[in-house]
């Protein structure tokens, strides 16, 4: 099976979840389609959903919870 | 006592970090940039005469931990820190951890940060100076049927706001009780995530109000006021472009609102410099005491200009204990000043926040134009603070002027790399509503709806 990048589309801090005392969007091992959002990333004050552009099982994250990413970084890992 | 101030922390970033390290120099003191690791870069730190890192770029992490910039004053043997706007500039406990490690906190003192932070505190003790408030909850509502009582006697609509926010932050406006009852839950839950405070209370929304700020200046014991701001333009609750004076208060008005600024300012044994924000409905000649900001604002350089006073030199100077060296009857107002933000924003993307290089600044100059500024050519604005890189201020002697100046002074203005709102100040400048002085608090954004 293919394993394909799901990457950042701005520059920014990086979070895994809605709220700090929430769970994740999305852990490994989750199934994940098209337009599912798997996180957030703050620019400039300013939070912006992360979504899935390809479908697929989730292998492993990439980025940390509250890592400082780049455009084009790539964030997680899925399969299918 | 005066007690000179040596070294100097400067614990913030952007072009207010670079204000106060040439206010500093201006007073011979030394200034020491406190910063995190993706300022490493930046011009605060180019300028300072020493430089020390705190923490990683997530400002929870560095420019909000209080023991980190703590650490970095007693490594650095700095003798003051200057908390500039935001971050830990209006916690009055950091302030008080400074006072404590011996140093010298360039703003109040703790306990009336702590006062008038507390935005129901405030109100009461503006109410007990005499000053008019805006009708509300008289203190934080404790739960729906207190909410719906006070919104019954205030009218709606009202605002809910948090009893710890700032900066139009934590506000939220309910038309009806419908309203009410849906948005209470969500302001408190939005407070307590926020600031770790759930309090919210309830303030009477004034529909066609303008937003004037009284600037003030004192020494513990005696305040003097430096005449107001209108701040009226702003996109969600932030300010986009400011003048001084405000073209809608009449002299006696004017005269009457200052006066009560320097009442409450007083009332408090105000040290520093400090804004006093009042909603004024321009219909009838009222002005209602919103909330005090203890620091110094994005904006002061427009009462700069219109007053000859250096705020930032002067809060320096109070802080290391010289009394006021300004009377009231020295103070003056000439011309008028305006302030266009240059945010890294792409306003015909909704505003979507542009961080980037820098590729190419070229600055106006010429008489009467100052800019205050954290850019350089070449310099990579990082996404994780706010977006302003500059503020362009333009002088003169009277509104038309001053219009026509900022006009020039916008049209020579270069910033590549990045988007900005250097666009939209072009335009801002030749709109009606800007022209005419005929706006509030609700027209920019009606005329950014309205823009191709």
């Amino acid at each position: 099976m293919a394993q394909r990048e799901i990457q950042s589309p701005l520059p920014g801090t990086f979070y895994r979840k809605p709220a700090p005392d929430r769970p994740p969007f999305v852990k490994e091992g989750d199934t994940v389609k098209v337009g599912d959002v798997i996180g957030l990333v703050e620019v400039m004050k300013m939070f912006n959903e992360v979504h899935a552009d390809q479908a697929g099982k989730v292998v492993r994250f990439l980025a940390e919870n509250e890592a400082a990413v780049e455009a084009g970084q790539p964030l997680l890992v899925v399969e299918g | 006592m005066a007690r000179p101030i040596q070294k100097l922390l400067v614990a913030n970033r952007g072009e207010i970090a670079v204000r106060i390290i040439r206010a500093a120099h201006e007073l011979g003191m030394q200034a020491i940039a406190a910063h995190s690791s993706a300022d490493r870069d930046s011009l605060a730190v180019r300028l300072a005469d020493d430089a020390v890192e705190i923490g990683p770029p997530h400002a929870s992490k560095s420019y909000l931990d209080p023991e980190a910039v703590l650490r970095a004053a007693r490594h650095t043997e700095a003798d003051a820190v200057h908390p500039g706007y935001g971050f830990l500039s209006e916690n009055a406990d950091f302030a008080a951890g400074v006072e404590r490690a011996g140093l010298v906190f360039v703003g109040p003192a703790p306990e009336t940060i702590r006062i008038m932070g507390n935005k129901a505190e405030a109100r009461e003790t503006a109410r007990r100076a005499g000053v008019p408030v805006v009708p509300g909850s008289d203190g934080p509502v404790p739960d729906l049927d207190a909410a719906r009582a006070a919104a019954a006697r205030i009218g709606y609509p009202v605002l809910v706001k948090a009893s710890a926010g700032g900066g139009g932050r934590g506000i939220r406006v309910a038309r009806d009780q419908a309203e009410l009852d849906r948005e209470l839950p969500v302001a408190q839950a939005e407070a307590r995530a926020a600031f770790g405070d759930p309090g919210v209370y309830l303030e009477r929304f004034v529909t066609r109000a303008r937003h004037v700020e009284v600037q003030v200046l004192g020494d513990g014991e005696r305040v003097v006021h430096l005449y107001e701001r209108e701040c009226s333009l702003q996109r969600r609750r932030q300010k986009i472009l400011e003048e001084a004076p405000s073209p809608a208060l009449t002299p006696a008005v004017r005269e009457k609102l200052c006066a009560s600024a320097v009442q409450l300012a007083r009332a408090v044994r105000y040290r520093g410099a400090g804004t006093l924000e009042y909603l004024y409905d321009a219909d009838r000649g009222d002005f209602l005491f919103i909330e005090m900001n203890t620091r110094i604002q994005v904006e002061h350089p427009i009462t700069e200009m219109v007053t000859g006073v250096d705020l930032v030199r002067a809060m320096l100077r109070t802080a290391a204990g010289e009394p006021l060296a300004l009377r009231q009857e020295d103070i003056a107002v000439r011309g008028v000043a305006m302030e266009c933000r240059i945010n890294a924003e792409d306003a015909s993307r909704g505003f979507l926040p542009s961080p980037g290089t820098i590729s190419e600044l070229l600055l106006p100059g010429g008489p009467g134009v100052r800019i205050d500024s954290l850019a350089y050519a070449g310099y990579k604005i990082p996404p994780f603070y706010d977006s302003l890189v500059a503020k362009l201020v333009a002088w003169a002697e009277d509104r038309p002027a001053a219009l026509a100046r900022m006009g020039r002074a916008l049209r020579e203005m270069r910033i590549e790399g990045i988007a900005t709102t250097l666009g939209l100040h072009r335009d801002l400048l030749r709109s009606r509503e800007l022209v005419t002085a005929e706006y509030d608090t609700t027209t920019l954004e009606r005329w950014v709806a309205s823009r191709p």
